[in-house]
């Protein structure tokens, strides 16, 4: 007995986000989006390379996925506001994945500019959904700010560290009134089995699969990792204990010496 | 002939030129594409009237894999 993910009042059956970077073709990309069973996924927008083969759009269409496009490569509020208008007017939908980053070498986001953005974003009629870091201030002020969810990074993208500090992550989890969707750091199934067992209402990832030797097996391992997680959740925990609580009963054990 | 900066490189468009021109001399997709003139959204339905002039930045831009 699952329920749906909602964000914006628009419902989801999967907890699973693809994200498409990082795929060496999009036939690799095609399969992996399928056996992920993902119903949204990223995209961006880069200059127009008449020598590009194929069509994204089109592979995710096929897919029959939702369009979340993202300002990847901003890092001043003025650009991502600019970036995500240019996505809406490209891929019709007012959905956005705020991106605006403050380090070219880690792309961790820049608090500042980031909130500045999606202010303007909100008050412009976007839903927007901002990567973010897992410092609970900042995700509060986002919520606050209008954000449809809030997208906390476990580790830097790409990075496949998984989740750095799950006490942040709890805290965030704890007093969101928005979703929450672990964005960036995957590396591997246990970890967004973790992501989701501390809470995280969804999961969003990308290089974990697309970069997998195997990316279509990694997604379904991905799939499979999510609903474990989720079900773990919701079946309720026993707690951490130091000392044994044995479960075969003491009683009735015979003399056999 | 008109001088912009079409996707950052210095490009002759026919005079007069409007963003329309500047989509095609760059051989866009039909679809998922987007242009700005110097930093402003300019969207689909105004591209054919949307004119340019000389010294003008356009950006068209296309869907990628990202994110």
């Amino acid at each position: 007995m699952t329920t749906d993910l909602e964000i914006a009042g628009r419902r989801f059956a999967s907890r699973l986000i693809i994200g498409t970077g990082g795929f060496r073709t999009l036939d690799s990309l095609a399969q992996a989006l399928e056996a992920s069973g993902a119903e949204m996924a990223t995209l961006a927008l880069r200059r127009v390379d008449p020598s590009a083969r194929g069509s994204l759009v089109e592979v995710l269409e096929r897919a029959g996925v939702k369009l979340l496009p993202n300002t990847a490569g901003c890092f001043t509020a003025r650009d991502a506001v600019t970036t995500a208008k240019l996505a809406r007017e490209a891929f019709e939908t007012d959905w956005v994945k705020l991106e605006v980053i403050g380090d070219d070498r880690t792309l961790l986001p820049d608090p500042a500019e980031l909130l500045e953005a999606a202010e303007e974003l909100v008050a412009d009629g976007f839903t927007v959904l901002p990567y973010t870091s897992d410092d609970p201030v900042l995700a509060r002020r986002l919520a606050d700010a209008g954000c449809a969810a809030v997208m906390p990074l476990g580790s830097p993208i790409g990075s496949g560290m998984g989740i750095a500090n799950p006490y942040n992550l709890r805290l965030i989890v704890e007093e969101a009134e928005v979703p929450v969707v672990l964005d960036a750091g995957i590396g591997t199934a246990s970890d967004a089995t973790l992501a989701m067992e501390l809470g995280c209402d969804a999961v969003l990832l990308a290089s974990a699969v697309a970069r997998a030797e195997r990316p279509a097996r990694m997604a379904r391992a991905m799939r499979l990792a999510v609903e474990a997680g989720r079900d773990a959740r919701e079946a309720g925990r026993i707690p951490h204990r130091l000392y044994a609580r044995a479960s075969t009963p003491p009683e009735g054990v015979p003399e056999l010496s | 002939m008109i001088s912009v900066v079409l996707n950052g490189e210095a490009r002759e468009l026919g005079d007069p030129a409007t963003v329309a021109d500047a989509v095609a001399a760059v051989e866009a997709p039909e679809r998922g594409v987007a242009v700005a003139v110097d930093g402003e959204v300019v969207s689909r339905g105004a591209w054919g009237r949307t004119s340019l002039s000389d010294g003008q930045s356009v950006e068209v831009l296309q869907a990628v894999q990202g994110g």
